[in-house]
């Protein structure tokens, strides 16, 4: 029942033996201990769990890590540079783009990825990508200052 | 979530032959965010996943002799920001983009949407409207099924065991076919419609008359809603404001929507008047004179 599935997380090669049920998300707080990313909904719908798998946002809670044998996966661990913060973590603490916290994690990880795809994204695309990245704490306005501020300084 | 088996074949035959050994105890996943939901709610409980993802080129999207070829397992956000897609069937690009969010059309696809007969989902309507067919390849043959006939009842598809949709198969509008996609989300925007609307219509060249019009409507019954009627209303007519008025309040006979958290079947069925009315005036602005 249980399979070996190789991944490259934040760069680096893995190989895991997992049961085929065990959630993305489980797999990396569990078993890698990679706790920045969080688990909300597990339904999909709320954001907190976003990483990139081959570059793209998608939801780690209802994705079995078997689905993404093979693929490049990211999190919010995997941003910071010999130390350096992200230009979106930088900018998520200077302009105030969190309160609990608990949904920055996935906030940033789409965020990311809306960048790296059109780095200089208007007002609108940026709320049209972030739609489905909820805040509990309701701070959006702060969240979005922060990846308008993040896009300017990626110019 | 129970345990089951999974297996990601690399080709379609063997993916097949699997389906037809394992019988109903397997099901076909391909992004899963159907799926994997309805297994972590333990509504159904297979015994092995057969993934498509690693099949090669089934997530092709191409356009061959006029018609658009989408493979079952593009992403809805492939299809969404294909050129050909945006240029040619612009309907389907608007359709697609409006579906949930990014990371959920980042994950799920094309034939996965289909293939769960969830009569909330945005695509069916849109490619009723198209008249597009669905293809089915099981290990002992293949047949094409027009997508407005796929809809059996809540949930369910006329996909039978061991069949697997492959592709779906887009003709090119009519030319000078106007077009229209609406979605009413009274509460968030990456909600399921209340009611969503397709139109595609064509004018009789020079004159107002309406040559040919295909109306379709999600969130409105148990499958996706063809509105017969109201096209035969307006097949040949005048499009006058009044006749579009008429035309739409057929509409309400043709649904019959499903009560919930986003209102009552009455109230749906008057939205679905309102908004087939809109879908039809946009289609009309945007068809060549």
């Amino acid at each position: 029942m249980e399979q070996t599935i190789r991944l490259r997380i934040n760069g680096e090669p893995k190989e895991l033996t997992v049961r085929p049920r065990r959630l993305l998300v489980d797999l990396l707080r569990y078993d890698l201990g990679l706790t920045g990313t969080k688990e909300g909904c597990s339904v999909g719908v709320c954001g907190a769990c976003t990483v990139l798998v081959n570059g793209k946002n998608i939801a780690s809670c209802i994705t079995p890590a078997v689905f993404v044998d093979g693929c490049d996966i990211t999190t919010i661990e995997g941003l910071a540079e010999d130390g350096r913060l992200h230009p979106l973590q930088q900018a998520f603490i200077d302009y105030g783009g969190f309160q609990c916290g608990i949904c920055t994690p996935g906030q940033i990880m789409a965020a990311k990825a809306l960048l790296d795809e059109n780095p200089h994204p208007t007002e609108a695309e940026i709320k049209e990508w972030m739609m489905g990245n909820l805040c509990r704490c309701t701070g959006y306005y702060k969240i979005l200052d922060s990846i308008k501020a993040a896009a300017g300084s990626e110019a | 979530m129970i345990d089951f088996d999974y297996r990601a074949p690399t080709s379609l035959d063997e993916a097949l032959a699997l389906l037809q050994q394992h019988g109903e105890s397997a099901r076909v996943v391909a992004g899963g965010t159907a799926l994997v939901i309805m297994m972590k709610q333990r509504l159904v409980q297979p015994e092995l996943l057969v993934s498509l993802r690693r099949v090669p080129e089934l997530d092709a999207i191409r356009a061959d002799n006029g018609t658009l070829r989408l493979g079952a397992t593009a992403t809805h956000r492939a299809v969404e920001t294909h050129p050909v897609v945006r240029e040619r069937w612009p309907l389907l690009a608007e359709t697609f983009h409006h579906v949930a969010t990014v990371r959920i059309r980042n994950m799920a696809t094309v034939g996965g949407s289909l293939a769960h007969g969830d009569p909330n989902q945005d695509p069916p309507p849109a490619l009723i409207a198209l008249d597009a067919r669905a293809r089915l390849r099981s290990a002992t043959g293949e047949r094409e099924v027009p997508v407005r006939e796929l809809f059996l009842d809540y949930y369910e598809t006329d996909v039978r065991p061991g069949e697997v949709l492959t592709e779906v198969l887009v003709p090119t509008p009519p030319p000078g076919a106007g077009w229209a996609w609406v979605k009413f989300l009274p509460r968030t925007a990456d909600d399921y419609a209340t009611v969503s609307v397709a139109c595609l219509l064509t004018r009789e060249p020079g004159t107002q008359r309406c040559r040919d019009v295909r109306l379709a409507l999600g969130s409105a019954g148990t499958t996706p809603v063809r509105a017969e009627a109201a096209e035969a209303a307006l097949r040949g007519e005048d499009l006058t404001p009044a006749r579009l008025r008429e035309a739409a309040q057929l509409v309400a006979d043709a649904v019959d929507p499903i009560a919930d958290f986003r209102g009552s079947s009455e109230y749906k069925r008057e939205m679905a008047v309102v908004w087939a009315r809109r879908a039809l005036e946009q289609a009309l602005a945007r068809a060549a004179a």
